[in-house]
């Protein structure tokens, strides 16, 4: 048996509203499978299953709003047996599980029934996870006390869009509180990479054409494989380097706040497959159905901000990670070269490195070899 | 107060009832001349004679008949069938005759008779003498089933079982004749109607009767050490199950364990956790519990035998299953 939680959907969430389930009990999934929808401050995140098992009994009900770690549903393995039925003189109704009979013990159900508590809030730890006496107890005395400081008021979709804003100010108060941020700044002259891309696209239908972000996103990847220090998490007073590579994606949404979801292993992407990725998660960002995986995965974020105009961007670091790149949009300059006055594409790279976990050094030899590959872009 | 066993205590109660009433007679195998199989009669055949210590041919059904008979034309015979393995071939003249004539006769013949015999397993004596088959005879309507599991009961419920107009059948765990106790020299006649609490606790109900009390006892001091309290309740008679008093305990410990040296299936721990259910589901914070017997012939071999049967360490190990040490 496993259970499946309410997924922690950035640093920051606490506690996330069933919206919808499309697994019923006896549904068998795969690893992957995308089993319902969870409501979080930022946006409608799908559920996915991490591994092949079997749907034993779901607790949450769509509506629900409930913490982080709350149990949501139970799987079993494939070939784990049922689970003894309930006890006869509780027979469920045969077909629709809808309603979820939960397991407490008849003394729990009778004396929540006269506390007027509800079972489904309440955590069992008796045989099976079955609520008893003592749970329902305990929950009552939860409850007498006074509603601590977070005691939810019933979210309404109306007010996501402030849930969402309280989310990310509690990430970037955090970051600029704890994270020492260091800024270095370089120019990149994008001539040979725009060049690259034109080329490319001649090669490809409309519909298939590849954006500079997507290059931009591919060196960010193999820089970091040069660079593995700034791909990674600051916990518990350590940096913990990972060895995939997901780049996180601002995105900003059309109706304001932004979510950050990460394209997994960019770094063995091809440039059609990021974007592929890319255009997927920009799509389904803005309609709110973003995977959970993708939301918590990422290892270093970017934030690409020149298509509004702006040259150079100083970004907030997304705790845990460590770093954040900042591209500006691609501006025509002045560029010295053999000792000639040009004229180039030039961008403007910034990486906002956590002083904790790299020292300025690091960022430095990330933007090199950041510069180093873009002159290169046939070999990304 | 006197130390003496099991197997003493029954012999001052049939003594005592041979002395009490001249209608009463023991009749058995081996009950005169050889003292008893288990020795409870031992001397009771010079004391009272063979008149009324009365040897018989080794036929189960022929005697407990002629028990029946005699119960019906006005005498008190105390029938001793050696083992309860053995009563299966007196199964027609207990369930056919003994339990229905009243019934049969439109309430004009009661009888009655009662029949000793040992029970259980744990002697190595394999298969064919080591069952049971108590919860068996509980099935029946029209006898009462008593398991005295105390020196005080086998002493004192002989007494009250041949005052019973109809049918008493007891049965003495052959575990138990060895087992040394005190008794009170006035020690009497005791009801045979109401199951007793013989340890207080208020976390768990342990259910049982006959040598399973023990066993219980022990858990308890076992789980005592743990912080967990066991409510120790020997039901001592049977049929009629007195139910009130497990069902009112439940109410105050919320939690069951059913110990029956039965096979698990069809068997008076089912009978017990169907009232249970039935009568105090709401009180219930955990699933009732049984600890039976392997549903397999007895084995002979000593370790394979001390694994089949209930023990203090299997009751132990079903009430932690529901209830955690300290929580």
């Amino acid at each position: 048996m496993a259970e499946y939680l309410m997924p922690s959907l950035g640093a920051d969430m606490e506690e996330g509203t069933v919206i919808e389930w499309n697994i019923k009990p006896g549904d068998h999934v795969k690893r992957g499978d995308i089993i319902g929808v969870v409501r979080t401050e930022k946006a409608d995140v799908d559920m996915e299953v991490w591994e092949d098992a079997v749907v034993d009994r779901i607790l949450a009900k769509p509506g629900e709003t409930l913490p982080v770690g709350a149990v949501l549903a139970i799987f079993r393995g494939e070939t784990e047996p049922k689970p003894p039925a309930p006890q006869p003189g509780e027979a469920q109704p045969p077909a629709p599980a809808e309603v979820e009979h939960i397991h407490a013990s008849p003394l729990a159900q009778r004396i929540a029934k006269e506390l007027g508590l509800d079972l489904s809030r309440i955590h069992g730890t008796g045989p099976h996870g079955a609520i008893t006496q003592t749970d329902v107890e305990n929950a009552a005395k939860a409850a007498e006390k006074p509603a601590p400081e977070k005691a939810a008021p019933e979210r309404t979709p109306v007010d996501v869009q402030a849930g969402m804003r309280r989310a990310i100010a509690a990430a970037m108060a955090r970051s600029n509180r704890e994270i020492p941020h260091y800024y270095l700044e370089t120019r990149i002259n994008m001539d040979r990479a725009l060049r690259f891309l034109e080329s490319e696209n001649q090669k490809r239908s409309v519909r298939d054409r590849l954006l500079i972000a997507v290059v931009l996103i591919k060196a960010v990847a193999r820089a970091l494989n040069e660079v593995p220090e700034l791909n990674g998490y600051w916990k518990d007073d350590r940096l913990q380097p990972q060895e995939s590579i997901h780049i996180g994606l601002a995105i900003s949404l059309r109706q304001g706040g932004l979510v950050i979801p990460a394209i997994h292993d960019a770094d063995t992407k091809s440039l059609d497959e990021l974007m592929q990725a890319m255009s997927d998660l920009i799509t389904r960002a803005r309609t709110g159905r973003l995977r959970t995986s993708e939301l918590t995965d990422g290892t270093i974020t970017i934030t690409h901000l020149g298509d509004l105009g702006v040259e150079t961007v100083y970004g907030v670091i997304y705790p845990p990670q460590v770093a954040l790149v900042g591209f500006g949009r691609v501006v025509d300059s002045p560029w010295a070269e053999n000792g000639m006055l040009g004229i180039r594409p030039v961008l403007t790279a910034t990486i906002a490195g956590d002083h904790r976990a790299t020292d300025g050094r690091r960022g430095a030899q990330f933007l090199t070899a950041l510069n180093r590959l873009l002159q290169e872009p046939e070999k990304l | 107060m006197s130390t003496i066993t099991y197997r003493d205590a029954m012999r001052e109660a049939i003594r005592d009832a041979l002395h009490r009433d001249d209608r009463v007679f023991l009749m058995g195998e081996d009950v005169g001349r050889y003292g008893g199989c288990f020795a409870v009669s031992k001397g009771l055949l010079d004391e009272f004679g063979p008149e009324r210590i009365r040897d018989t041919p080794m036929s189960e059904s022929a005697f407990v008949g002629a028990g029946i008979g005699a119960a019906l034309g006005g005498m008190r015979p105390i029938v001793e069938i050696m083992t309860v393995n053995f009563s299966l071939l007196a199964l027609d003249q207990i369930m056919n005759n003994a339990a229905t004539f009243l019934h049969m006769s439109g309430g004009q013949f009661n009888v009655p008779l009662v029949i000793r015999m040992a029970t259980g397993g744990g002697r190595q004596v394999a298969a064919q003498h080591s069952h049971s088959l108590e919860g068996w005879y509980a099935h029946i309507p029209g006898i009462r089933i008593l398991a005295p599991a105390t020196h005080e009961d086998a002493r004192g419920m002989l007494w009250t079982a041949l005052e019973d107009p109809d049918p008493v059948l007891i049965f003495e765990h052959s575990g138990l004749y060895n087992k040394k106790g005190e008794l009170p020299p006035d020690a009497g006649s005791v009801d045979i109607d109401h199951a007793r609490i013989r340890r207080k606790g208020r976390d768990v109900t342990l259910i049982t009767y006959g040598a399973g009390l023990w066993q219980a006892f022990e858990a308890a001091e076992t789980l005592a050490r743990s912080s967990i309290e066991c409510e120790v309740i020997d039901l001592r008679t049977l049929r009629p199950l007195d139910e009130a008093t497990f069902l009112e305990s439940i109410a105050r410990t919320h939690r069951a364990v059913v110990i029956d040296e039965g096979w698990r299936s069809g068997s008076l721990s089912a009978e017990i956790s169907a009232r249970i259910q039935e009568k105090a589901f709401y009180e219930l914070d955990a699933p009732v519990q049984r600890v039976c017997s392997a549903e397999a012939p007895a084995p002979y071999a000593k370790h394979l035998e001390e694994a089949s049967l209930p023990s203090a360490q299997k009751i132990v190990a079903a009430v932690e299953g529901i209830i955690h040490p300290n929580g």
